[in-house]
């Protein structure tokens, strides 16, 4: 079991180098000097090139990211280009934020999910079973921001009950969660339900209703835990859209997390900045794989067996 | 040899009929199929469809609310927000379209890569499809279009190479569960090239996954459009994409609803018939799924 588990450890350190690479690829063949855009248009040219090369931006490509790399281990991920602050002090002010609204809407998600999804597949064909997949298609298929812009109109406009944008209490989180959560809770009760499906129709759920246990027993020991071990892997992929979500999430809600900063970035060209907060998501949804993965091998003997 | 090519083209319509007729049965699938096929035509026939010109300005009638005149209402700058509508399925479906295709043919030739040749080659392609997936694809889109700047044609390639892994992981799996069949053996052994038996045999018997994935693909590079569109990094105005459409509605939100309200409304009602129609496709094409 720890061999599998440190052997899930060793291979994050070639993913993470390897984002970090895609990530500052993109960012060095992006147009526009940094330097220009720190000192401002009107700057000098040879206090320019003076930044330039202080900024170490005249070495080879491979220097350049070979310094990348090890400033990043010591938690130096640039300066912003607009605020001259640490990049690393920026996202960091931002992070917690952000994780606590994907947290909220991955409860949001599983909480409402799974059991919908066990009804629907317990009384499948049933008028519950219907709405709720159509519910299911619906959330699927509507795009997050829209259904952010369509909240804000009916509960913050129209109804008054919740405020429309900030940050601070239980009431400013309930929208923004929903709106990112509703697609991934949409999936996963769709998941829950095809997996529950086919677990049902198992040959061991019928030994286990052939020696006289009860329904609840047979779904809940039985079925339950079988069903669940897919739904816990989309869970886990779902938090990498979830972080996605956040970056058009947190601009409508006006919520002060890493999304938000990267798209106010975006707007006035902070490069280091939207590397910094693609990086540092891209980070995150790779350890939430990670401990995703882990969990499953408690749960899924075939795995633990696997590494006796 | 005539006779077996004949014999392999009645075969072959016979597997599509069966699709088709088993796609048929699927009552949402086919709402799907019809919404898809009116909102093409009404991407076609834009022209002649829309009541007014998607840039035609009339500042005496600033958002409007639906009436009329203007079913959908007008937006700031007085244009038909219907009309903008209509126009924007092209852009859309194109973008769809696109991005779809670029993944499909550069997925589609790495996971082929991978998996017809296995070893190495399979190792660093996949490794790197890894790495990308650690992305969110949204996330890598975004950075893809803060580098290359905005505009549709980049906008569709960054779409298409955010989402090549799942292209790749499609195909490598639907490569390697055909290869080691005989009729495989069979081309090898009559000494085929790779290529030919790469383009010829393998190919056109892993269509259903890449049809599926391309289906549902086509939903989400439209809905990661509008999503760019909205942040203000991908299509930009006076063109009518919906994304930008609903941008602009989200500042006029408090004095005008109707104009964030309807773009959306086109993109769910696109989606929505992309995914039922993708979701009948995969248990059409591969009864094995449904039980």
């Amino acid at each position: 079991m720890y061999k599998y588990i440190f052997r899930r450890i060793l291979l994050l350190i070639p993913v993470i180098l390897g984002v970090s690479f895609v990530v500052f690829t993109i960012m060095f063949f992006t147009p526009g000097d940094p330097a220009q855009i720190m000192l401002g248009e009107r700057a000098p040219a040879e206090e320019v090139a003076q930044l330039r090369e202080q900024m170490g931006l005249n070495k080879p490509f491979f220097v350049q990211f070979f310094n990348f790399i090890k400033n990043a281990l010591r938690g130096d991920l640039g300066r912003s280009l607009t605020t001259k602050r640490p990049v690393y002090d920026e996202l960091m002010s931002r992070f917690p934020q952000t994780m606590q609204l994907a947290a909220a809407a991955v409860l949001v998600a599983v909480v409402l999910g799974i059991p919908i999804g066990i009804l629907s597949a317990t009384k499948q064909y049933s008028v519950f079973d219907m709405v709720a997949m159509v519910f299911a298609l619906v959330g699927v298929s509507m795009p997050n921001f829209w259904q952010g812009l369509m909240m804000i109109l009916l509960f913050s406009i129209v109804l008054r009950w919740l405020p429309s944008s900030g940050y601070g209490t239980f009431r400013h989180l309930i929208m923004p969660a929903l709106t990112i959560g509703t697609s991934s809770m949409a999936l996963i009760t769709r998941m829950t339900r095809s997996s529950m499906l086919e677990v049902v129709r198992q040959d061991y759920i019928r030994t286990a209703r052939a020696k006289g246990l009860s329904e609840r027993v047979v779904i809940n020991r039985h079925a339950l835990k079988n069903a669940l071990i897919p739904v816990i892997t989309v869970i886990g992929l779902q938090f990498g859209y979830l972080l996605g979500g956040a970056v058009l999430t947190e601009t409508i809600f006006s919520w002060p997390g890493v999304g938000r900063l990267m798209v106010e970035a975006i707007r006035s060209k902070d490069f280091p900045v939207v590397q910094g907060g693609v990086l540092l998501l891209a980070i995150t949804f790779s350890v939430v794989n990670l401990v995703v993965d882990i969990l499953y091998a408690y749960i899924d003997p075939r795995i633990k067996a696997q590494y006796k | 040899m005539e006779n077996t090519e004949i014999k392999k083209e009645t075969k072959k319509r016979g597997q599509w009929k069966e699709v088709w007729r088993r796609l048929k049965k699927n009552k949402l699938a086919m709402v799907g199929l019809v919404v898809l096929v009116l909102i093409i035509l009404t991407a076609l026939f834009a022209d002649f469809v829309a009541p007014y010109g998607y840039r035609e300005q009339n500042l005496s009638k600033i958002t409007l609310k639906p009436n009329a005149e203007h079913l959908l209402g007008t937006d700031d700058l007085g244009r038909d927000i219907l009309s903008r509508i209509i126009y924007g399925t092209r852009i859309s479906l194109l973008v769809g379209i696109v991005a779809v295709t670029f993944s499909i043919i550069v997925g589609g030739i790495l996971g082929a890569a991978a998996g017809f040749y296995g070893g190495v080659l399979d190792n660093i392609i996949m490794r790197i499809m890894d790495i990308m997936l650690a992305i969110p694809s949204i996330l890598l889109a975004i950075a893809l279009v803060t580098a290359f700047g905005g505009g549709l044609f980049n906008v569709m390639i960054a779409i298409g190479i955010s989402s090549l892994p799942a292209y790749a992981r499609v195909v490598k799996a639907a490569v390697i569960s055909i290869k080691e069949q005989e009729f495989i053996e069979a081309a090898k052994a009559i000494g085929a090239r790779d290529f030919r038996i790469i383009a010829a045999h393998i190919i056109p018997n892993s269509l259903a996954p890449i049809i599926v994935q391309g289906t549902l693909g086509v939903a989400s590079a439209i809905l990661s459009v509008a999503g760019l569109s909205f942040i203000g990094l991908g299509i930009q105005p006076p063109t009518p994409e919906w994304g930008s459409m609903l941008s602009n509605g989200r500042y006029l939100i408090r004095t005008a609803w109707h104009v964030a309200t309807f773009p959306g409304i086109a993109i769910m009602i696109t989606i929505f018939a992309l995914n039922v129609l993708g979701d009948g496709l995969r248990d059409a094409l591969d009864p094995r799924l449904k039980q």
